[in-house]
């Protein structure tokens, strides 16, 4: 049975269907966590956060505290916040900007109390065009309020947060290309290491790159206390998460969690979560964390959904969106659907990136819609082993950055737990299901 | 002169002021430049190029990485139909293979009265709620084939104006708050920041 004792930490206004507007944030306890955070000196903000030991929600989950202290001192040093939500099947951060836009403006204050950094940017998928306007009206608000600008609640500290489109391209959720994009220019990553943003960042400054959901936490976390929240979850994987649901299930959705305290059949069959399958199918595969991920199975289900339980089946939680194929899925339409999407987005930096995902797409197109070969699996999986060595997990890296070895993830998935129906594309000379 | 309206120079003023550096201003400005005539025009970009201090090639350089930019004319509303994972296993093929007859025009083109254009998207965030479709980047939850078409007709009969504006106008809201702290303000409190934290390192070592 699923677990629902822990407090609603990032989505606690969802009922509400007024929770995008001030009236509502003020009358729950908005900017309360500024407030305290502003009565404390800001290295004890950020111990708080420490103790929290709040993992990064944008996919990588790398502490967030940690990231913090690696900021080189500088005079200037910048805060961006990462909102480029477009890992395929993720939808936390569309929600969060969408329905709780103070509550990031408060976040995003904090940090940059915490960091003394006096001009942060967020970095907005440009298809969210409400999100745009919401987080522009939030901003305004806390203009208004005196919760942003000059002089901030009067405690002498001063901030201006700038909201900055994207324009659609994938990469730039890779923290280098998004700094790129907010210089102007292509998306392009940038190599690292040896100089990662938090010491040559944007504009040459060292700069924190966090991601909306980890900067939505950061409100409760100063006013509950990291204690506290480091109390919810389980070992590495601290606090609550949002989860996005999606694929072949009654109640597609995005719930907020206890970390590791539920597994993938509690999200899936839980009837106040996924619900179960359509027409109470089976599963036949389900993605644990982005389409980056590998693919886990039936025998997976009772997974924790934890940081580490997750690392420990060779895949990862990543965004912390699931997607469920039952049996009505295509593993071979799944796998060249999602490769597509990679050619597509690869920016053409790197060769193996660039050239591969191409390849790999055009050999999974003539699979799914005939004129596949048997002999394509084996060249499948050497394309894929050319774009990460040896196929493990994590990955080998060929390239400047992880969109290259997140490639083959689907594709050696659906091979290796569904090679007969591979065969059967060759042998129907195409998909069998159409 | 100015090819842009003065409204919209206005604005593009207003945000070359918010960043540090004028390049920056390159995206938001490509879509202003988008909202003034529907799609990047030859003298769009150039006066972004001025405003951002950058050549007309860098620009169009920099606006043809991103999907969101067109750099021919486009539909009054681009109708974007995702295909992607969680929307093909909830019929997303299907449902862009029904607006490309409802709006006919095929996917990535342009209907022939330059009312709709058709875009088959990546994933667009909004999967609970599948298959996804989105009409100049506004969410419109139409899920079923019946639920596109009526929307396609409150659309030529412009009855969702207000929710919807013509291709291009992306952010409604202007910034009302203050610019940025004057800089000295901001120097000060960095330095007297910075100090504060030097004596507490100070006095925690003693």
């Amino acid at each position: 049975m699923a677990v629902f004792t822990a407090p609603k930490i990032v989505s606690s206004r969802s009922e509400f269907a007024d929770s995008h507007t001030l009236t509502r944030f003020l009358a729950t306890g908005g900017f309360e966590g500024l407030r305290r955070a502003l009565t404390m000196y800001p290295e004890a903000v950020a111990a708080e956060v420490d103790t929290a030991s709040l993992l990064g929600r944008g996919g990588a989950g790398f502490p967030a505290g940690r990231k913090w202290s690696m900021l080189r001192k500088a005079p200037v040093s910048y805060l961006v916040i990462n909102g480029d939500e477009s890992e395929p099947a993720t939808f936390k951060d569309h929600y969060l900007v969408e329905r709780e836009p103070h509550q990031l403006i408060e976040g995003v204050t904090i940090a940059a109390y915490a960091l003394q950094v006096t001009q942060a940017f967020i970095f907005l998928r440009g298809e969210f065009a409400l999100g745009l306007e919401r987080v522009q009206q939030a901003i305004n608000d806390a203009y208004e309020q005196g919760a942003l600008g000059s002089n901030i609640f009067g405690s002498g500290f001063s901030l201006d947060i700038v909201v900055h489109p994207g324009a659609g391209a994938y990469i730039c959720g890779e923290e280098t290309s998004l700094i790129e994009a907010l210089e102007g220019k292509r998306g392009f990553p940038r190599i690292k290491p040896p100089f990662f943003p938090a010491a040559i960042g944007l504009y040459g400054q060292p700069t924190v790159v966090n991601n909306v959901e980890t900067m939505a936490n950061l409100p409760w976390i100063v006013s509950h206390g990291g204690a506290a929240f480091a109390a919810l979850g389980l070992g590495r994987s601290t606090g609550t998460r949002l989860f996005a649901l999606s694929g072949r299930v009654n109640n597609p959705g995005m719930f907020e969690l206890e970390m590791a305290k539920n597994t993938f059949r509690d999200i899936i069959f839980d009837p106040a979560l996924g619900g179960g399958i359509i027409n109470n199918g089976q599963v036949k595969a389900f993605i644990p964390g982005g389409v980056s991920a590998p693919w886990l199975g039936p025998d997976d289900l009772d997974t924790p959904l934890g940081q580490d339980e997750v690392g420990a089946k060779a895949t990862m939680l990543g965004s912390g969106s699931i997607v469920v194929m039952d049996q009505t899925t295509c593993a071979v339409r799944a796998a060249w659907r999602i490769t597509k999407f990679f050619s597509r987005e690869s920016c053409g930096q790197c060769t193996p990136c660039r050239e591969g995902s191409g390849w790999l797409e055009r050999i999974m197109f003539r699979l799914e819609h005939g004129g596949g070969r048997m002999e394509d699996l084996d060249l499948l999986m050497d394309l894929c082993d050319n774009i990460a060595p040896g196929l493990g997990w994590p990955p080998q890296q060929t390239t400047i950055c992880v969109l290259g070895s997140s490639i083959p993830s689907s594709i050696t998935s659906a091979i290796n737990m569904f090679r007969d129906e591979f065969y059967a594309h060759v042998t129907h000379d195409g998909c069998p299901h159409d | 002169m100015t090819y842009f309206r003065q409204d919209i120079r206005l604005r593009a003023q207003e945000v070359v002021a918010l960043y540090p550096q004028k390049r920056s201003a390159m995206l938001p400005l490509l879509h202003l430049a988008q909202e003034h005539d529907g799609y990047l025009t030859p003298e769009g970009m150039a006066e972004v190029a001025e405003l951002t201090g950058t050549s007309p090639a860098e620009v169009r350089g920099t606006a043809s990485f991103y999907d969101m930019f067109h750099l021919e004319p486009v539909g009054t509303y681009v109708v974007g139909v995702c295909t992607n994972i969680a929307c093909l296993l909830a019929g997303g093929q299907e449902m862009l293979d029904h607006a490309a007859s409802t709006l006919g025009c095929a996917v990535g083109s342009t209907s022939a009265d330059g009312m709709f254009t058709l875009e088959e998207t990546e994933c667009l965030a909004d999967c609970n709620i599948a298959p996804c479709v989105q009409v100049n980047h506004r969410f419109v939850r139409t899920t079923t084939p019946d639920a596109l078409d009526a929307l396609v007709d409150d659309l030529r009969n412009g009855r969702r104006d207000e929710e919807i504006p013509a291709h291009g106008t992306l952010i409604r809201v202007r910034r009302s708050g203050g610019l940025r702290a004057p800089a000295d303000q901001v120097a000060n409190e960095r330095a007297v920041a910075h100090r504060a934290r030097e004596e507490r390192a100070a006095q925690e070592k003693k």
